[in-house]
């Protein structure tokens, strides 16, 4: 079903017209992949909670699982914009295997990318462009999510050692990465300018995770606690200056949203194909129900929805490719793209009706996968709250 | 009709061509041109593939993807060089002349590239059967010495042939499998050049020596028949005259 709609889709032009030839070539790169690797194999992936090693190590022969890292590290050497359609496209096919590559990216490479020295990108960056190692980001706690600057994981250094200790929540990738960033305090009483960012590699001495949490959706990733007791690395694996971690985690994930971002629109998409296919075939009334207006008008407010979050998130990242502040414009992408994918995909059960709430249709698994996309990577509250700074410092007195 | 063709080059080129999706026009004067993506038709992929292939194995110097047809299909041509193809020649065919191109002129086109290319080895997809050669419906092609040696997929089974080159061979769907152009390639794509040609230039006269006087799409499948028993089944073949 899916697959027919995707090509009828790749006869019109209009929708890749606007993107240069270099992003719409890569784009459809992406989106032939999704269609035949991933999509067939999504709702299995989901059932048996499974990481898509073969097609992460795939994505990575295709430069896709390090977009933005230049090739003389590994990486594909192309700019975030790319990297967001790439992220888009491979959701729609899989939303598991979206978010194991966005993470990869902005979360993990993104920060070394940015703040590592020569000797550092060397060692933590090359490996893991290849799609054999996939890296993880370990920011939140048991005790602070959003209350980032919170950090109760220590950091102390003994001799020529730092000694990390505490515990680290709902980390994706954890269960399959080689690596993490880990942030901890280094000096308690800066609260968050006390906070380091460090790299630890996976398996390590003083490093074990928690069980695999059994999540509504997203399945295909694993998301975990990592404990650290007693974990000791080389000094040298600081990752930027002593107290710059809470700027870091806040820099990496102002970029990290717009993955997320395009994972909800590649979401929000999957769904609305559902429903537009849907539309046509069942027939209800004497006619195929895409002619009754109370399924239109959903079908115009779902692709409008994503449209719109859509534009947000092409514009984010066009503004951070030209080294503008794109802040706010992040939040605003991340908070309609995530809002639209619960909306579009909640409203794609109602057109499909029974059969949305069956597993014999993906509709229900985009509903499950959408939930997320409110709650990481900064929460729809956190996201309000950062634009609405942004707004008030526009107008200040 | 939109064709694509790739030209390999050992110390020559190979060419493949290729034909995309149609659909007939309301009007039934043709196909419907406007809009339609000229995306590579999966024979041509596979073509495409296997000249990259070659290029891997250094049997192959250089591998020229062609196109004939209007401006978009320069897209297909990309996609070749993100393949991995070194350079592009786009045949500029457009409009009228575009809807009345057939197979005798592009044969012309590919046949006055080919000699202005010193092309030893055309890979086509199999849609296009006007090309006389015994390279047809190719599984395996194998480069020995100056000969070429290909497995073809015949009625009876499978053939295995030596054809002295230059030579036209046409890929069958269990060739390979062709790769997804890769993010890097696609960069380096953009590099790659792609010459424009027009028909004049190669000498051939694209007008048209066919008038299509309509086209029809293929009728719609009839709902068949359920029978409960295999005699109700010889009675309705008895009824229909088929037995």
């Amino acid at each position: 079903m899916t697959l027919r709609l995707w090509h009828r889709q790749s006869l019109m032009t209009t929708q890749l017209a606007e993107l240069p030839e270099l992003h719409q070539m890569m784009r459809q790169t992406c989106r032939d992949y999704a269609q035949k690797e991933l999509a067939p194999i999504a709702a299995q992936l989901d059932k048996d909670h499974k990481f898509p090693a073969k097609q992460v190590k795939e994505l990575g022969a295709m430069g896709v699982m390090a977009v933005e890292v230049p090739e003389s590290l590994g990486g594909a050497g192309m700019d975030y914009l790319a990297y967001c359609l790439a992220v888009e496209e491979l959701s729609r096919g899989c939303a598991s295997t979206g978010v194991i590559v966005s993470v990869n990216n902005s979360l993990y490479l993104g920060p070394i990318l940015k703040f590592g020295t020569e000797e550092q990108k060397k060692q933590w960056i090359t490996p893991f462009t290849t799609g054999e190692r996939v890296g993880c980001f370990a920011l939140s706690e048991p005790g602070n999510g959003s209350d980032a600057g919170a950090a109760s994981t220590l950091a102390q250094q003994e001799g020529d050692e730092w000694v990390l200790s505490g515990t680290k929540a709902w980390i994706t990738n954890c269960w399959d990465a080689s690596a993490t960033v880990v942030f901890a305090t280094t000096d308690k009483s800066l609260k968050h300018k006390g906070i380091s960012a460090f790299l630890v590699p996976m398996p390590h001495p003083g490093l074990s995770l928690g069980k695999k949490e059994d999540k509504l959706g997203i399945r295909a990733s694993s998301t975990a606690n990592i404990i650290l007791e007693d974990c000791r690395i080389p000094l040298g694996n600081m990752l930027g200056e002593r107290g710059m971690g809470f700027n870091i985690a806040m820099q990496t994930l102002d970029s990290g949203r717009l993955g997320i971002a395009a994972q909800a629109l590649g979401i929000a998409q999957a769904a609305l194909d559902c429903s537009a296919d849907y539309a046509h075939k069942r027939t209800a009334f004497g006619a195929p129900i895409g002619k009754l207006q109370a399924i239109q008008f959903k079908l115009a407010d779902m692709a409008l929805a994503i449209e719109s979050a859509r534009l947000l998130t092409w514009r984010a990242a066009m503004l951070r490719d030209a080294k503008k502040p794109f802040t706010k414009e992040a939040a605003m992408a991340k908070l309609a793209a995530s809002e639209a994918a619960t909306f579009v995909s909640h409203q794609a059960i109602q057109v499909l009706g029974g059969m949305g709430y069956v597993t014999d249709m993906p509709a229900e698994r985009h509903y499950r996968d959408a939930r997320i996309t409110e709650i990481y990577e900064g929460t729809s509250e956190i996201q309000r709250l950062v634009i609405a700074n942004n707004i008030l410092k526009e107008y200040q007195q | 009709m939109h064709l694509f063709s790739m030209f390999l080059k050992f110390q020559h080129h190979l060419y493949c061509l290729c034909l995309p999706q149609i659909r007939v026009k309301p009007d039934h004067t043709g196909v419907v041109t406007d809009g339609v993506k000229h995306s590579m038709n999966p024979f041509c992929e596979i073509a495409v593939e296997e000249a990259v292939k070659l290029k891997e194995k250094k049997l192959v110097k250089e591998v020229v993807a062609v196109s004939c047809g209007p401006q978009q299909v320069q897209e297909t041509i990309r996609t070749a060089l993100a393949m991995g193809a070194d350079r592009g020649i786009h045949v500029e065919v457009s409009g009228k002349d575009y809807e009345t191109l057939g197979p005798l002129q592009v044969s012309k086109i590919l046949a006055a590239l080919a000699k202005k290319e010193q092309a030893d080895l055309i890979i086509l997809g199999k849609q296009v059967a006007d090309f006389r050669d015994s390279g047809t419906f190719a599984s395996e092609v194998n480069i020995e010495a100056d000969k070429l040696k290909v497995v073809r997929e015949v009625d009876g089974g499978l053939e295995t042939i030596k054809i002295k080159l230059p030579a036209v061979v046409t890929a069958d769907l269990r060739l390979n499998t062709p790769r997804y152009a890769t993010l890097p390639n696609i960069m380096k794509a953009k590099k790659k050049k792609i010459a424009n040609v027009k028909p004049a230039d190669l000498g051939v006269d694209v007008s048209s020596r066919l008038e299509v006087l309509k086209v029809d799409e293929p009728p719609q499948r009839q709902a068949g028949v359920k029978v409960e028993t295999v005699n109700d089944l010889v009675g309705k073949l008895k009824e229909a005259g088929t037995i």
